[in-house]
């Protein structure tokens, strides 16, 4: 991106932030400005404090100490209804669109009073599909937003932001859950909402976005701002350094000594899951002491496997072994009693429970094994105990093991998840997305674990979306597409480019293992 | 307007909050006295002095409050695990036909025998009740909400069709009504000349054994992870649909007991107008008391001393006994308020 004129006004101004929660400083007197016509990427590590200060920004929380200044006018404190008055918007980490209402209801909701009956339903029709063309928002305003691809439910964010005459657009981590050609069409949209006057706040942990998009970066480590820089000043390592505060080396890979095959499947199909499908007459081994890549864009049956693999489904035909075994019963359970260790795609949905305290979410898996609990009766020191002993040894920051998880940022929740299924030794670990919105210091940790127990002798299963993450780790790939697997490649056999073409489903047909 | 989620109430915000709700429902309930011609501030003391002025108004009060903490507990269980057992009152009656069933003759054992024997087929038979819809719910995923409503209708015709022909006394000069209960059937009084049978005591002790499995067991804790997030529950290997049937064995017994209670313990026999709603009642007593066990225990005696002093206030006071119907349900809604805004702060656009 190009630099804004260094004259362009100045719409936002933070003065001297800080925000504490309890004993914990999330915001340390944080000052910076936002010009124009700018794109600045606000970055940290996970619990930096980046989602904290934009809740201030936007008025969800009030800051203990400092203020808040868009346009040069002061924002009352802890007012998001002056913030979106005063044209900020905000797109949280964590999507807060109402379901059963269409699209339209819920760019339109709240902007009306809710004793209003009618709300002038052609005339914010007609601005909705004039925005969607300025930016280049493509969804359905009569689809409900149940249906959505989070991909859309993201644009139906921004919709809403801008349908507010938001002047200033906060983005907190969109870029998470988005596939790369959803990353792609979100940064064209920035593009056009800069060029059309509107200045950027976008939080990422995917450095090579930071370098694409943004004009300025600013860092965040412990609360505290500790680096500014012009993105066309700096690059990914430093950028790195700035924010963990030493140098982040990638984990060594070590040669691999494959073992006996730990789970098979042979010729297996799944049903369709909704509207992704499921497997289609897959052919699989995870080899013990290996680490198998899963490659593919997301939605074309990775879900299907994982669940296979975890105990959530069975196979609806072919055949399915585990360490030599065909199981009767498979069940979640049944999965955890053979050794597979689960690190879900989705750790707010179904990997913790945010009511639950850390111990309690601790022992999720594992309650029922002596130790925990005897005759029905939860032994909870020990309990605690072993959450202690994750939060030592997985360096999870939290206030202690009787916080509300939902309380944790996303990396050390995961991080929870991590030590839970890994304390346990496992013979088989199902990796699914685990580096989804965790920052670099957190994504090398989940990818030394990973290796780590590869080195142990465990059959590692890893599902990402992000290509040069499963190339660099794995021993094996397989490329994933509508259901079917390709043949497994040895470590460097094919480029990037090659398993590109098996990615958008060419291949197969040639493939001995299609149908 | 609009309601913003607040992540972590504070103390004096998930206590002063249902505080404040129980002083407005006072306010406006005097009020209404007030309207209806008595003195405001005069009828709350009416009602306190009602349900608590003198050992025999205690007493009644207590028991009184007796099938309204198992009801209580009953559903409080249940919900917890977003079970959502609107039927406790079908589970009442059928612990009650079971212990006229049971203790009118057919066993002649001796009252430390039999009287448990009777508690636990009761509870069984409650049990079962709830079993249905709970297992439809599992299996079909149809709603309990519907299920276990229209069971209330159902059971309730059936102990009437029973009274009317195989339980019917035969010296009951044809009146709808079970024969009595055998001496050994009869849950003794708790002291010599009190009028308070061992049904309080029961009720006390269930409470409490409730309150430690929800602390402490296993099951406890898989009720609590199934209700607040079934998706995660299940990918944990917690067994779901097993938690569901075991809490609804809990509830429907618990329900059940109030059944058992209010006829060996206070009535002696059986008759259709043995609840005025009781299980109905222990959803609001369960709602007041947030879901918890010991809770429970309070807003039973909360409800109950309403119920029986509003009589007492009503004749001294000359206003409607129906006042004390508004008030609970005042207080009611106050506490829904009041929990809504624990978890929600309201925005004004
Ligand atoms: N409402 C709250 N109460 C107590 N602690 C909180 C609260 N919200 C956040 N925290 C804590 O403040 C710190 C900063 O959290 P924040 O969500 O701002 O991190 P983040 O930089 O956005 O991380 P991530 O990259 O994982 O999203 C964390 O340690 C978090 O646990
Ligand atoms: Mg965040």
């Amino acid at each position: 991106m190009t630099d804004p004129r260094p004259e362009a006004q100045v719409v936002l101004r933070l003065e001297n932030i800080t925000k504490r929660f309890g004993k914990l400083t999330a915001n340390g007197a944080i000052s910076f400005d936002l010009r124009q016509g700018e794109v600045i990427a606000l970055l940290g590590e996970n619990g930096a404090g980046k989602t904290t200060l934009m809740n201030i920004l936007f008025g969800h929380y009030t800051p203990d100490e400092g203020h808040v200044e868009v346009f040069g006018m002061r924002l009352p404190a802890g007012n998001p209804r002056a913030a979106l008055a005063a044209g900020v918007g905000m797109v949280h980490q964590h999507f807060t669109l109402a379901d059963n209402m269409t699209v339209l209801e819920n760019i339109v909701l709240g902007t009306r009073s809710i004793w209003r009956l009618g709300f002038g339903r052609a005339q914010a029709r007609q601005r909705i599909v004039t925005l969607m063309e300025d930016y280049g928002l493509r969804v359905d305003p009569d689809a409900q937003v149940g249906s959505l691809s989070v991909g859309e439910r993201q644009r139906v964010e921004i919709l809403k932001a801008l349908f507010r005459e938001a002047r200033i657009l906060i983005l907190d981590e969109p870029t998470a859950v988005l596939t790369p050609q959803e990353t792609d069409d979100l940064f064209a949209t920035m593009r056009k909402a800069v060029a059309l006057g509107l200045s950027v706040i976008f939080i990422s942990h995917k450095l090579h976005e930071v370098m694409a998009i943004s004009s300025r970066v600013v860092v965040l480590r412990h609360g505290k701002l500790v680096a500014e820089a012009k993105t066309s000043e700096t690059d990914r390592a430093a950028m790195a350094q700035m924010m963990v505060g030493s140098e982040v080396a990638a984990p060594v890979v070590r040669r691999a000594d494959p073992g006996a095959a730990l789970v098979t499947l042979a010729g297996v199909s799944s049903p369709d899951i909704g509207s992704a499908p499921g497997l289609k007459n897959v052919d699989l081994e995870l080899r013990a002491g290996q680490i198998t890549g899963l490659a593919g864009v997301s939605g074309n049956g990775q879900t299907a496997l994982a669940d296979l693999i975890g105990g959530l489904i069975r196979p609806a035909s072919g055949t399915f072994h585990v360490k030599g075994d065909a199981p009767r019963g498979w069940s979640p359970h049944a999965a955890i009693s053979a050794g597979i260790a689960r690190i879900p795609e989705d750790r707010h949905k179904t990997g913790t429970i945010a009511d639950f305290d850390l111990t309690e979410n601790a022992v999720l898996e594992l309650y029922s094994r002596p130790g925990f609990s005897r005759h029905g009766w939860m032994n909870w020191r020990a309990a605690r105990d072993f959450a202690a002993k994750i939060i030592r040894g997985y360096d999870v920051r939290c206030p202690g093991p009787e916080t509300r998880i939902r309380l944790l940022s996303g990396g050390n929740m995961q991080k929870l998840i991590l030590g839970r299924v890994l304390e346990t030794a496992p013979s088989v670990v199902l990796a699914n997305q685990p580096v989804r919105g965790l920052d670099i210091g957190a994504l090398t940790y989940v990818h030394e674990q990973l290796l780590a127990a590869r080195d142990r002798g465990a059959a590692v299963l890893l599902i990402s979306e992000d290509l040069d993450e499963v190339t660099a780790l794995s021993d094996v790939i397989h490329v994933i597409s509508e259901g079917r697997l390709s043949p497994g490649f040895a470590r460097g056999a094919m480029t990037p480019a090659e398993l590109g073409v098996w990615m958008a489903g060419d291949g197969f047909e040639e493939a001995p293992h299609a149908a | 307007m609009r309601l913003e989620p607040i992540a972590n109430p504070t103390w004096t915000r998930s206590l002063g909050l249902p505080a404040v709700a129980l002083f407005a429902t006072v306010v406006v309930a005097s009020l209404l006295a007030m309207i209806a011609g008595a003195q405001p501030f005069s009828v709350l003391g009416l009602i306190v002095k009602g349900a608590f002025g003198s050992k025999f108004a205690t007493l009644e009060t207590l028991n009184r409050a007796t099938p309204l903490i198992f009801t209580g507990l009953a559903v409080a269980v249940a919900f917890r695990a977003k079970l959502w057992n609107i039927g406790a009152e079908a589970q009442l009656y059928m612990g009650a036909v079971f212990t006229v069933v049971l203790g009118t003759g057919a066993l002649a054992w001796p009252a430390f025998a039999l009287l448990p024997t009777i508690a636990v087929a009761a509870m069984l038979a409650g049990a079962v009740v709830l079993l249905v819809p709970t297992f439809l719910k599992t299996r079909f995923s149809v709603d309990e909400v519907v299920t276990t409503l229209l069971l209330n209708f159902v059971v309730l015709l059936w102990v009437s069709m029973l009274l009317e022909g195989s339980l019917k006394d035969p010296m009951g000069l044809g009146w709808p009504k079970s024969a009595r209960l055998i001496a050994e059937a009869r849950l003794p009084r708790i002291a010599e000349g009190l009028r308070l049978h061992w049904g309080f005591g029961l009720a006390l002790i269930s409470a409490l054994v409730v309150w430690v499995i929800q602390r402490r067991s296993t099951l406890g804790y898989e009720m609590r992870a199934v209700g607040l997030n079934p998706a995660a529950a299940r990918f944990a290997g917690i067994p779901v649909n097993a938690t569901l049937i075991k809490t609804a064995l809990l509830s429907g017994g618990l329900a059940a007991l109030a059944g058992f209670s209010e006829v060996a313990g206070l009535k002696g026999n059986l008759t259709l107008d043995i609840s005025p709603g009781f299980g109905y009642t222990g959803i609001i007593v369960a709602m007041l008391a947030l879901l918890n066990p010991l809770g429970v225990v309070v807003a039973a005696l909360f409800v109950a001393g309403i119920f029986v002093g509003a009589d007492s206030m009503s004749r001294a006071a000359g206003v409607p006994t129906y006042l004390a119907d508004i008030m609970l349900a005042l207080a009611l809604l106050a506490m829904v308020l009041a929990i809504m805004l624990t978890k929600f702060r309201v925005r004004r656009d």
